[in-house]
C-alpha cells in the first residue's frame, strides 16, 4: 500500500477532527468552578434514635404522613416503628403493622397472644431513611434522579424519576417504596422543607418522649452531635458499607 | 469498504448526532454534576429548591399559642406538657385563615396509642400510665372523664 504525504496529511487532519469532535458535547468546568460547585457545606444532617424511649404510640408514623402527603391508609410509608418482643424460648417476635401508624395498643403479635410472665425483654425501634454518606440508592439510579444534596441528604427529583425501581431494591434498609399517588420513588429526607427552614422534622417534633432527634454533625456544638460524638450508639447494618446516618442509642442485637 | 456496510454506518453516526443535538434542548440547564461526584451529585440543581418549597403543614406549639395562650399555658404546666398540641388537634397548616377549625381527635384510640398498658419489661412503655382496654369503660370517650390539657384535674 502507498500513500502520499497529501492523503497521510489530510486523513491526519480529518481523524483527529472526527475524535475530537464528540467531546465539543461535553462541557469543561475551570477549577474555580469545580471549587465552588463542591463547596464544603456548613450542615451535615444526621438523626438520633434512643430506642429506650420509644412507647411505640405512633405519633411520628401519624405526623409523617401528614406532613409529607403520604396517602394515610396506603401500605408505605416514610417512617416506621417496629415492636420486638423476644421470649423466654428465645424466640424474636417482631411486628409492624401499617408501620406502627395507629400505635401498638395491645399484646397481641400476628394474631398471636403473648403471655408477659414468658417476655425477656420488649422494644419499640423506630426507623427512617439513614441518609448515608454512600447511598446504594443513588448509585444505581440511570437517569439521575436521585442525589445527595452538600447537607448530606439524599433527594429524589420528582420530575425526573422514571419509576424504574432500581433505588428500591437497592436501598438495604428497605425505606424506598413507590409513591401511589406520584408514581415516583419516594423515601423520608428529613422533613428537608422544614430542616432548611431552621424547623425540626415533623416526627421528632411529634415524639413526646425524645426518642427522635436531628442533629448537625458539622456543628460541635450541638447537643444531639455532642450526644452521637461521645456516647456508644450504633448504626444498622454497618457491613453494608453504606455509612449510615441514623444512629441510635440502645440498639438490641436481634433488631435488623 | 462497500456501500452496503457504509450506509448503516452513516445511519448509526446521524442517530447519534441526533441524539446530541436533541439533548441540547432537552435536558434542563441546571443538570449536571453539583455534588462531590458524578456518583453521588449528578442532578437538577433546582430540585433542591422545589423540595426546600415543599409546604410545611406541622406549625409547632409557637403557632398556637398566639391566639390560644390560656390552654398553652394549663397544658405546658401539666404532666402532658411534652405532647405536642397538633398530635390532638390536626396539623395547624392554613388554620385559621383558611381552615377555621382543625380536626380534633378525641377518641380513645388516640389516647391508647400511650395509655394501653402493655406489660412490657425493659420499655418505656411499661412505666407509662396505662389501662386495660377491655376493663376500663370500654364504652366512653377518655375525655368526659379525663382533661387532656390536665390529666391530674378531677373532672367528675
Amino acid at each position: 500500500m502507498t500513500c502520499s504525504r497529501r492523503d497521510f496529511l489530510k486523513d491526519a487532519v480529518g481523524g483527529t477532527l472526527a475524535s475530537v469532535m464528540p467531546l465539543s458535547a461535553f462541557t469543561f468546568i475551570s477549577s474555580a468552578e469545580a471549587k465552588a460547585a463542591i463547596a464544603e457545606s456548613k450542615v451535615r444532617w444526621a438523626f438520633l434514635v434512643d430506642t429506650n424511649k420509644c412507647v411505640g404510640c405512633g405519633l411520628c408514623v401519624k405526623a409523617c404522613k401528614n406532613e409529607n402527603e403520604i396517602p394515610y391508609d396506603a401500605e408505605v410509608t416514610r417512617t416506621w416503628v417496629e415492636r420486638y418482643v423476644i421470649t423466654k424460648d428465645g424466640k424474636t417476635h417482631i411486628d409492624s403493622p401499617m408501620g406502627g401508624r395507629d400505635g401498638y395498643t395491645s399484646m397481641e403479635i400476628d394474631g398471636q397472644e403473648i403471655d408477659p410472665d414468658n417476655i425477656d425483654k420488649a422494644f419499640f425501634v423506630p426507623k427512617l431513611c439513614n441518609q448515608c454518606d454512600n447511598p446504594a440508592c443513588v448509585q444505581v439510579c440511570p437517569v439521575g434522579a436521585t442525589y445527595q444534596t452538600n447537607d448530606g441528604v439524599v433527594l429524589i427529583d420528582r420530575n425526573w424519576c422514571i419509576g424504574c425501581g432500581y433505588c428500591i431494591m437497592a436501598c438495604p434498609y428497605g425505606v424506598r417504596f413507590f409513591h401511589p399517588v406520584h408514581k415516583v420513588a419516594d423515601k423520608c429526607n428529613f422533613c428537608y422543607h422544614r430542616i432548611s427552614k431552621g424547623m425540626e422534622p415533623a416526627c421528632v417534633e411529634c415524639c413526646s418522649f425524645g426518642a427522635r432527634r436531628l442533629a448537625n454533625l458539622k456543628d460541635p456544638d450541638d447537643p444531639v452531635t455532642k450526644i452521637i460524638t461521645t456516647e456508644r450508639v450504633a448504626v444498622l447494618k454497618d457491613e453494608y458499607g453504606t455509612k449510615p446516618h441514623v444512629f441510635y442509642l440502645g440498639l438490641d442485637a436481634n433488631v435488623r | 469498504m462497500k456501500w452496503h456496510v457504509l450506509r448503516p454506518l452513516w445511519v448509526a453516526i446521524g442517530l447519534i448526532g441526533a441524539i446530541l443535538v436533541a439533548r441540547v434542548f432537552i435536558v434542563p440547564d441546571d443538570f449536571g454534576v453539583h455534588g462531590r461526584n458524578f456518583t453521588y451529585g449528578f442532578y437538577r440543581l433546582s430540585n433542591v429548591q422545589e423540595w426546600k418549597d415543599f409546604p410545611v403543614k406541622y406549625q409547632g406549639r409557637e403557632a398556637c399559642v398566639e391566639c390560644h395562650e390560656e390552654n398553652v399555658h394549663v397544658h405546658g404546666a401539666s404532666t402532658h406538657a411534652t405532647v405536642e398540641c397538633e398530635n390532638c388537634h390536626g396539623p395547624g397548616v392554613d388554620h385559621p385563615d383558611g381552615v377555621e377549625s382543625l380536626p380534633l381527635d378525641t377518641t380513645r384510640e388516640l389516647c391508647l396509642r400511650c395509655h394501653a398498658y402493655l406489660e412490657y419489661p425493659s420499655s418505656a412503655r411499661g412505666d407509662l400510665l396505662g389501662i386495660e382496654d377491655r376493663r376500663h369503660r370500654r364504652r366512653n370517650e377518655c375525655i368526659k372523664c379525663h382533661n387532656p390539657h390536665d390529666p391530674k384535674e378531677d373532672m367528675r
